[in-house]
């Protein structure tokens, strides 16, 4: 089968909805928050009675620009939406209002990583929309439950063109497109929520051929895992089609997670006739160049971009820098701490270990732990080996966290956890720990050295701490070889 | 209103007025109770404060069943709205209430604004107070019928393609259609949202005027407002006013309404008035074009009345999803309403899209950049409002085309958003009237009202 596939070359484009962070719906006041009791959120606008107007709200079209500008795409000056007709209970006004000829976003594409290499993946386009309500069929047999508080939730639909080629390219362009939507905070990227959905539509073709070939579309992708495998599912049934000549059908499939596997649920036949209306309630609007500029002056740099700094001028290895940018409060948070203390390294250890391990205890993000100059003064006594990073991380550090008034320097001194350098007792220590295990001494006299470790270990144990390990183990040798 | 008039007197007189001429049936429903408990409140504000509440103090108004008042039914003259009650006020009640208006009741007219001689409703037709064999006109025609007939001071109506006008022009009474953009549509049912508006209709234009500046201007629940001030502009005298040939050439106008135009323009001359003869080649495309584009918004608008949210559902005959949409909207609609829906989704659908809809939508195009050049030209424009006057109760029921030709004059202002107003001018030798209509170039309606006032003034002086 390897050789096999070696002949074809899959094509995939993906079609991703995101659902913008605005306060309310995209033609009315209504609230958008996740969670709230089913139709708790619906004025007579989202209901649809009879009379109504949608009135557009700003910010979304501020969102979409936002996102525009950071995939590299072109903000079109002239805007209008249309009218998407299809009759279905959850869709209020019987049509879907989108701009359907007309989109804010053209071209553009997503820097992405792929084995190491950076890759673009060009955007087709980015239009605006509304989301329909919810149909609920499960919870009763005889009827099914209307929820329309999701009814006219902004929406942003990002249409990349046909150009990955494999699961793991859309895999690593879905990733990277939730970094960038939360890191510009213009989507939460929650997939289980249904605030960031994903539909793929495959081809395959003989290598070095030009033309696509049939496509299929999958839907009901809820998490880029599920995106790769229902991919990787397809590139391989549709090979199997070909090789067994079988007809490659163009129609819409839907991924069950449980198996692993896609199934048909409409047929190109079916295709639906939209009957496209310009929305008349609607006029066309103008993005000014003036606008977008204003925008685009406020945008942070990338997560990408952030990465390459954090590489170049803090010398971070590329999986620290990308564990840094992994989100923007993270990242934030590092570029602060590094204001109070250059052991960039040191900035990575502790919120990748201590930081992160709080955090997820806690159920707090890393940034609010504790206050960037805290974090550089433990960092500092830490690297003068004042203290050892286990003290610092196990007990100092707690403290910290608990009294935001205190230095790492009080709390050491308030704990007694300052290590000493002081001959008498390092004597003391170590000769303690002779005494007290002569076998074991016999053994390393014996030229069993990896011992040393042990008595080190001893010794830090009986100091509490305090020892400075690099001088016990100088001072031990010293005694044991003699 | 005079100062020896209370409200409540008021209001029981229209009551009574309309109880004494029922058998018109421009009553949909009437809010009896409530107008004369507002009336009251009203005469004892003004009783201890000596002040009017407002400039619409103790207007006793009408408006169409098309327009939402909150907690009042609204049916659209549907059996598919039967039961429904408005859970918000349109943006025009709450500033007509906000003026001490008192609204007495909704008026009949044809499903869904759609017809043009008030036979489409589900209550019945309207009759004409002037010849009760005859329609009032419509889609407006309760609110037209209802003026005439001394039921109320005024009515709210609304226009796509002559609503107002044509029902005005059929009763005797004056109805007038703002520019589009004018006043907010918040709260008014849809009908083809790019022409609709909503219009007043009154025995002058100064009530017209009173009401129309209380009603109009910017609403934030309505997007397609004009956001340029409705101000007087200055005009040339002597005052250059247009008409186009081929509305006079047509084969459709009736004769004695052509003679009785053509002799008012003699007479506009001879006042010393600038008259123009315009050629509009295009005025044969209007009605078509009209008519693509307007089944096409109605098919979309008209999509949201399934039962499902609101409105009637025949729960006991439906199986599945298909037969609920298939069972609530055959049983819902009308046949007018459903002509216009199979017509607009016809003409949306693929394949026909660009011979119908993007062709109709060109003509618009075309249609509102001659307009522009006209009104480079002249000052305002004048036409008979309707080729024929009243036509009988059923004549023309079977014949939906011919009663689209009753449009033929007032769908070129919606189509290209001009201000209009047919004005009572004329009387018929068959006794009825028939009006005339004058346009002016978009979002300029306070002077198309006060040129109304001035050709009318005209007119009566002619008269008499």
């Amino acid at each position: 089968m390897a050789d096999i596939k070696d002949k074809y070359e899959a094509v995939i484009g993906l079609e991703v909805h995101a659902q913008l962070l605005t306060k309310s719906k995209l033609f009315s006041g209504d609230s958008i928050s996740f969670g709230a009791e089913p139709n708790t959120q619906i004025s007579a606008i989202t209901l649809a009675h009879p009379g109504t107007l949608p009135r557009l709200n700003k910010k979304a079209v501020e969102l979409a620009v936002k996102l525009g500008l950071s995939c590299n795409c072109k903000i079109n000056e002239y805007n209008a939406f249309a009218r998407k007709h299809y009759l279905y209970p959850d869709l209020p006004k019987g049509y879907q209002v989108t701009q359907h000829m007309h989109p804010i976003c053209t071209g553009g594409f997503v820097p992405v990583r792929l084995h190491g290499e950076e890759k673009s993946i060009p955007i087709h386009h980015i239009h605006m929309e509304e989301d329909a309500g919810k149909s609920i069929h499960d919870l009763d047999e005889d009827y099914s439950y209307l929820d329309y508080n999701r009814a006219g939730t902004p929406l942003v639909e990002i249409v990349t063109e046909p150009a990955m080629h494999s699961a793991e390219e859309a895999y690593q362009f879905l990733t990277e497109l939730r970094r960038l939507v939360r890191w510009i905070e213009v989507c939460d990227g929650n997939m289980e929520e249904g605030s960031l959905r994903c539909d793929a539509n495959v081809s395959i073709r003989l290598k070095g051929e030009t033309q696509l070939g049939t496509k299929v579309e999958v839907k009901n992708l809820n998490s880029i895992r599920n995106v790769k495998r229902a991919i990787e599912y397809e590139i391989e049934r549709l090979i199997e089609l070909k090789e067994t000549d079988q007809p490659i059908i163009q129609q819409t499939r839907s991924f069950e997670a449980s198996s692993e596997t896609t199934f048909a649920i409409r047929e190109k036949e079916e295709a639906k006739d939209y009957r496209y209306l310009t929305e008349p309630d609607i006029p066309p609007f103008f993005i000014e160049e003036e606008y977008v500029n204003g925008i685009k002056k406020a945008l942070p740099l990338t997560p990408l971009e952030t990465e390459k700094i954090l590489q170049a001028e803090y010398a971070l290895t590329s999986y620290d820098a990308a564990q840094i940018a992994a989100d923007k409060p993270t990242a934030d948070y590092f570029f602060s701490v590094t204001s109070f203390t250059q052991n960039y390294k040191a900035i990575v250890n502790w919120i990748n270990g201590p930081l992160k391990k709080w955090g997820n205890e806690e159920l707090i993000s890393v940034e609010k732990i504790i206050s960037p100059v805290s974090l550089a003064e433990l960092i500092d006594l830490v690297a003068a080996d004042k203290v050892n990073f286990s003290l610092a991380s196990s007990k100092i550090f707690p403290e910290l966290v608990k009294d935001r008034n205190k230095t790492a320097l009080e709390v050491a001194e308030e704990l007694n956890l300052l290590q000493t350098n002081n001959t008498n007792e390092l004597d003391e220590w170590t000769d303690l720990v002779i005494n007290k295990m002569p076998d074991k001494v016999q053994e390393y006299k014996k030229g069993k050295k990896g011992l040393l470790g042990l008595f080190v270990g001893e010794v830090k144990k009986i100091s509490k701490g305090k020892a400075d390990p690099a001088a016990v183990t100088t001072l031990l040798q010293k005694k044991l070889e003699s | 209103m005079n100062g020896h008039t209370t409200c409540v007197e008021a209001v029981h007189y229209f009551l009574q007025q309309i109880e004494q001429d029922k058998h018109l049936n421009a009553w949909v429903e009437t809010f009896a109770d409530e107008a004369l408990s507002l009336a009251l409140t009203l005469d004892n504000s003004f009783k201890t404060s000596g002040k009017l509440n407002g400039s619409l103090h103790g207007v006793v108004v009408g408006i169409k069943d098309v327009i939402s008042y909150k907690g009042h039914h609204l049916s659209a003259a549907s059996k598919i709205l039967k039961g429904y009650k408005s859970i918000y006020s349109a943006t025009v009640v709450e500033r007509l209430l906000a003026e001490g208006a008192i609204i007495i009741g909704r008026q009949n007219c044809d499903e869904f604004a759609m017809g043009s001689s008030n036979e489409n409703s589900a209550y019945g037709p309207v009759l004409n107070p002037v010849d009760n064999k005859k329609v009032p006109g419509g889609s407006s025609g309760g609110s037209a019928a209802a003026v005439k007939a001394d039921q109320c001071m005024i009515s709210l109506g609304s226009d796509t393609g002559g609503s107002v006008r044509q029902p005005a022009d059929f009763c005797g009474v004056t109805g007038f259609k703002p520019s589009y953009g004018r006043i907010s549509r918040y709260g008014l049912i849809a009908y083809a949202s790019s022409f609709d508006q909503i219009g007043i209709i009154g025995n002058n234009t100064e009530d017209i005027a009173t009401l129309y500046s209380v009603i109009s201007g910017p609403d934030e629940y309505d997007n397609t407002l004009i956001p340029k001030k409705d101000i007087l502009h200055e005009v040339k005298k002597p005052l250059k006013i247009g008409y186009f040939r081929q509305a006079i050439e047509h084969p459709s106008l009736d004769r004695e309404i052509k003679q009785s135009f053509l002799d008012f323009i003699d007479e506009l001359k001879k006042q010393g008035y600038l008259v123009e003869c315009l050629d509009f080649e295009l005025f044969n495309y209007v009605v078509p074009c009209y008519y693509v584009l307007t089944t096409a918004e109605a098919a979309s608008n008209l999509s949201r009345f399934d039962g499902i949210r609101y409105g009637s559902s025949d729960k006991k005959n439906i199986t599945d999803l298909s037969s609920l949409y298939a069972i609530n909207r055959s049983k819902g609609f009308g046949q007018e309403v459903k002509r216009r829906i199979m017509m607009g989704n016809f003409v949306l659908s693929a394949g026909y899209y660009d011979a119908y809809y993007t062709k109709a939508q060109r003509v618009r195009q075309l249609l509102k950049k001659k307009t522009i050049e006209f009104f480079d030209n002249v000052e305002c424009i004048i036409s008979p409002t309707v080729p024929s006057p009243a036509f009988d109760l059923n004549e023309k029921l079977r014949d939906p085309i011919e009663i689209f030709l009753a449009d033929l004059y007032t769908v070129y202002p919606n189509l290209t958003g001009l201000p209009a107003i047919s004005l009572p001018f004329f009387t018929h030798s068959n006794t009825l009237p028939f009006g005339l209509q004058l346009m002016c170039s978009p979002a300029n309606d306070v002077n198309l009202l006060l040129f109304a006032d001035e050709l009318m003034n005209l007119q009566t002086n002619r008269k008499n």
